[in-house]
């Protein structure tokens, strides 16, 4: 794809402002030595960018990192993954088909349809997701955005939930079965218990977040004490936990009287989450409590021992046993919390959005999760932002299936490719032509550089 | 298995690093354990109790000849009780034979793990069916049923195998599967030749593979990640053209001709073995053939020391003058090949059209019978076949109207991985290098 720049050049995402005090070729040695500890140990699930979100590097102008720092590499790959999925688009249209028949006789009218195609489809996407123009009141108009901020919140997080992991070191692909057993319980405890105001909805969310957590835990117990790879071990349970749901749902503990179908009762009011912005909105306390739990996951992970522990473990697990840190339990609680942030969606699933329990309840939030953490480069403010990102793609594809006919798989693509794309500045710039080789930078780390002599093609 | 090249087992003479390949041993470097034992104690405990003791006084028939053999066998009729209380102790002498071992300070031997395995497999089916409202099934069609169920998963496995070996973690197979299916399916269509859809599906499988290669190899992206990615890409890209193309119209983009079941003639009437060797599609047949082909190419070749190299050491690999990454990139290309035949099955054998997600995790649970399987492709065949049993079992059942309720029966296999990661199959080592991008210096 870029035979231009040369193979030294191909690094991991260095972090935001990394890349420019350290050459790109020193990131690469940064990141495969802080990966694998100079290939003596067994390979982290996470590279170190990822689970870090910051590699050491120097202060830096703000003008070069913005033009070619990571921040502006995350926009050019949303741009590029934006372009190709407006390509795809383009290439299944009716109206470019019939126009590149007569391509060479009129090329503007084939490059007006594909303009046309992809942009109705994006334009419907914003206009599902942001903001409506042709609503009738102001309230209207936002609807859009306010379904942006509710289809956002169990995507922040079960995404918090998944960069939490990262930073440890551990890849939880997890959060779809912890999702479902978080809502089981949470939605047990809604529609069967019948309790106080107040009282119902706490436990609701407790047993939500403890259904995860157990969940989450369970397998960082197998992770830790049979050292069996924490990848199988959650796309078992993510199995385990949809089948249990299942086979729940035709119980009649669990199955709405009369129903014959594999729906359960509907939670009692007391046990669903307010609507913050009254009754129009689907919008949801959930929302709160996700921006909560990025501030919490923000201090876990910046300001407390724990924290930093798991940091530690996710960098090198050697030498944080070497330091005395107990890995085996960091890796256990890390993934019970992990699993306990993933709970929350459930919860706001069932308490929130749905408001009862069906097979569906995790629906895709669980993969999403995934590329939320990675696009989020797994801090908790930037998976907050991804989450509402992916988010308005979400809500504004059903609105762009409905006007356009585009179908809601294009979101799929788009997503990935930026997830893609954004792991591989490189690719990015090379494709913009942003590549930093061009110009003439001071090498402050010298003795890295010397790491890297060759190349990795 | 030798999952290492380079380190022989201490304090015991290796006759030969390959021979060792064929089957599940111990692993070698750690001093033996209790868990094997213990493990084995709990299963026959569990068989002895309720395969056993609280199994149904009720006969179990399993039909051994289909009408189209040449000779017919009787069905196998097992009464449920007896026949689990006798397997059941079978298995816990097994178990105290481990144990015994284990004193002796020796692990036990792969023949028992794998024979044990059997055996409670058995148990289980016996207790199944005599449990069933209709206690009688035919073993023949169950068992060229899993095979049929497994073909998928045996390519998906067989690729992971390929790519994993070499040095690549690989978790697009589901993506490699299902791309390979909706090309197959497409080229088919459009061809009206199943032939070109069988290898436009393989082409397919390594265009999903190459991008794995050329983000995890050139740009060092984390190889789970792209594998993680590119099973979305796939998926949406697929849904995409399937609503958009195929739906307006089915007849030109989606009604593929199917591959015809081939039947050996005479061989396919063999009781039992004649319709799992020899009447199947060309698929199946290629399934066989690429079982075998990679674990000669891999342990009997240059090429295959060469791949098992760059896998386990890569900077000795280098040193010795191979192309470390060159080798990987092909490698990992044509382990997406072997998938995108294996998705083929999808639209060309079992279903004669393309659904949206028609591969329905079958990659991520063929990963898990690479891993089953100890990165062995023969290791990795049989627990292809175990998962496509369990599945087959699953319907079955479902038929027969047994006590355990369906979605327990689906959840097996995801169990039976679980224990065989966490425990039965001890700490698994894959190649020394899976997953650990190579910087040349």
């Amino acid at each position: 794809m870029s035979d231009k720049h040369p193979p030294k050049h191909a690094a991991g995402e260095p972090g935001p402002g990394a890349e420019e005090a350290t050459p790109a070729e020193d990131s690469t040695a940064a990141v495969v030595s802080v990966d694998t500890a100079g290939g003596a140990m067994g390979p982290s699930a996470v590279p170190a960018t990822a689970q870090s979100g910051q590699l050491p590097g120097g202060p830096d102008t703000v003008l070069r990192r913005i033009f070619t720092g990571s921040g502006m590499v995350s926009v050019l790959a949303v741009l590029l993954a934006l372009i190709i999925g407006g390509l795809l688009i383009a290439s299944t249209d009716k109206q470019v088909a019939t126009t590149s028949t007569y391509f060479f006789a009129r090329p503007t009218d084939f490059l007006a349809a594909v303009w046309n195609a992809a942009t109705r489809s994006y334009i419907a996407l914003f206009q599902g997701s942001v903001f409506n123009p042709r609503g009738n009141s102001v309230a209207a108009q936002f609807a859009p955005f306010m379904e942006t901020l509710t289809i956002a919140t169990p995507l922040i997080t079960a995404g918090l939930g998944v960069a939490l992991a990262f930073r440890a070191g551990l890849f939880n692909i997890g959060a779809q079965g912890q999702i479902i057993v978080a809502g089981i319980l949470a939605a047990w405890v809604g529609f069967a218990l019948h309790l106080p105001v107040g009282l119902h909805l706490l436990l609701v969310l407790v047993a939500g977040i403890i259904g995860g957590a157990f969940w989450g835990g369970l397998v960082g117990v197998l992770k830790a004490r049979t050292g069996a790879h924490e990848v199988i071990l959650t796309i078992m349970f993510n199995y385990i936990a949809l089948y249990f749901l299942r086979y729940l749902l035709n119980t009649p503990a669990f199955q709405r009287p009369g129903e014959t179908n594999p729906i359960s009762p509907i939670l009692d009011p007391s046990a669903v989450y307010p609507q913050i912005f009254g009754t129009q909105y689907r919008l949801h306390l959930g929302f709160l409590l996700a921006i909560a739990a990025t501030v919490l996951v923000w201090w876990l992970l910046n300001r407390s021992t724990v924290g930093f522990e798991f940091r530690a473990v996710g960098a090198n697990p050697k030498a944080a046993q070497t330091a005395g840190i107990n890995v085996s339990r960091s890796t256990i609680l890390v993934m019970a919390i992990a699993g306990g942030l993933a709970g929350m969606s459930g919860v706001a699933q069932v308490a929130g959005t749905e408001k009862v329990l069906t097979d569906g309840v995790a629906a895709t939030y669980g993969f999403d999760a995934i590329t939320v953490a990675l696009l989020g480069r797994s801090t908790p403010w930037g998976t907050f932002a991804a989450g509402l990102l992916f988010g308005a793609f979400r809500a504004g594809a059903v609105q762009m299936q409905i006007q356009t006919g585009t179908p809601i798989d294009i979101v799929l693509v788009v997503q990935s490719l930026i997830v893609l794309f954004i792991a591989a500045p490189p690719l990015v710039r090379a494709v913009f032509g942003l590549n930093p080789r061009r110009k003439k930078q001071a090498r402050t780390a010298k003795s890295r550089k010397a790491a890297t002599t060759g190349g990795a093609a | 298995m030798s999952t290492t090249v380079s380190s022989p087992r201490p304090g015991k003479p290796q006759p030969d690093s390959t021979a060792s390949d064929t089957g599940p041993a111990t692993i070698s470097t750690k001093p033996v354990t209790w868990r094997t034992p213990v493990l084995l104690t709990f299963f026959g405990l569990i068989a002895l109790v309720f395969f056993g003791l609280l199994a149904p006084n009720q006969t179990a028939s399993f039909g051994i000849s289909t009408g189209e053999d040449f000779f017919q066998l009787p069905a196998l009729q097992v009464n449920a009780f007896a026949g689990g209380i006798v397997l059941s102790v079978l298995l816990l002498g097994l178990a105290g034979y481990a144990v015994y071992l284990k004193t002796k300070g020796r692990p036990a031997p792969g023949w028992l793990t794998v024979t044990f395995i059997v055996l409670f497999v058995a148990a289980f089916l016996i207790w199944v069916v005599g449990g069933a409202r209709t206690p009688n099934i035919s073993l023949a069609g169950l068992i060229a049923g899993s095979v049929t169920l497994a073909v998928p998963l045996v390519f998906g496995s067989l690729s992971g195998v390929l790519c994993e070996r070499v040095g690549v973690v690989n978790i697009a197979i589901e993506g490699q599967l299902l791309g390979g299916a909706f090309t197959a399916a497409i080229v088919a269509s459009m061809t009206q030749n199943p032939f070109i859809g069988l290898a436009a599906a393989a082409v397919a499988g390594a265009v999903v593979s190459m991008v794995l290669a050329l983000f995890s190899i050139k740009y060092l992206v984390n190889q789970i990640i792209v594998g993680v990615v590119l099973n979305v890409l796939v998926s949406g890209v697929t849904g995409f053209l399937f609503s958009t193309v195929m739906q307006a119209n089915k007849a030109q983009f989606n009604s593929p001709p199917g591959l015809d079941i081939i039947e050996i003639p005479v061989l396919s009437s063999i009781p039992i073995v004649g319709p799992i060797l020899f009447r199947q599609s060309l698929v199946g047949y290629l399934m066989y053939i690429a079982v075998l082909v990679v674990w000669v190419g891999l342990f009997k070749t240059r090429w295959g020391l060469r791949v098992r190299a760059v896998g386990e050491h890569p900077q000795a690999a280098d040193t010795l003058g191979i192309n470390v990454n060159a080798t990987r990139f092909w490698n990992v290309t044509l382990g997406g090949a072997v998938a995108g035949i294996g998705g083929s099955f999808f639209t060309l054998v079992a279903i004669d059209s393309f659904t949206k997600e028609i591969s329905g995790g079958r990659g991520f649970i063929a990963l898990a019978a690479l891993i089953f399987g100890r990165w062995n492709p023969i290791g990795a065949f049989f627990a292809a076949l175990l998962f496509g049993f369990a599945d087959n079992l699953q319907s079955i059942v479902t038929i027969i109207g047994t006590p355990v309720p369906s979605q327990f029966m689906a959840m097996l296999p995801y169990l039976v991985t679980v224990l065989a990661v966490a425990g039965l199959v001890g700490r698994s080592r894959g190649p020394a290098a899976s997953g650990i991008p190579y910087v040349k210096g």
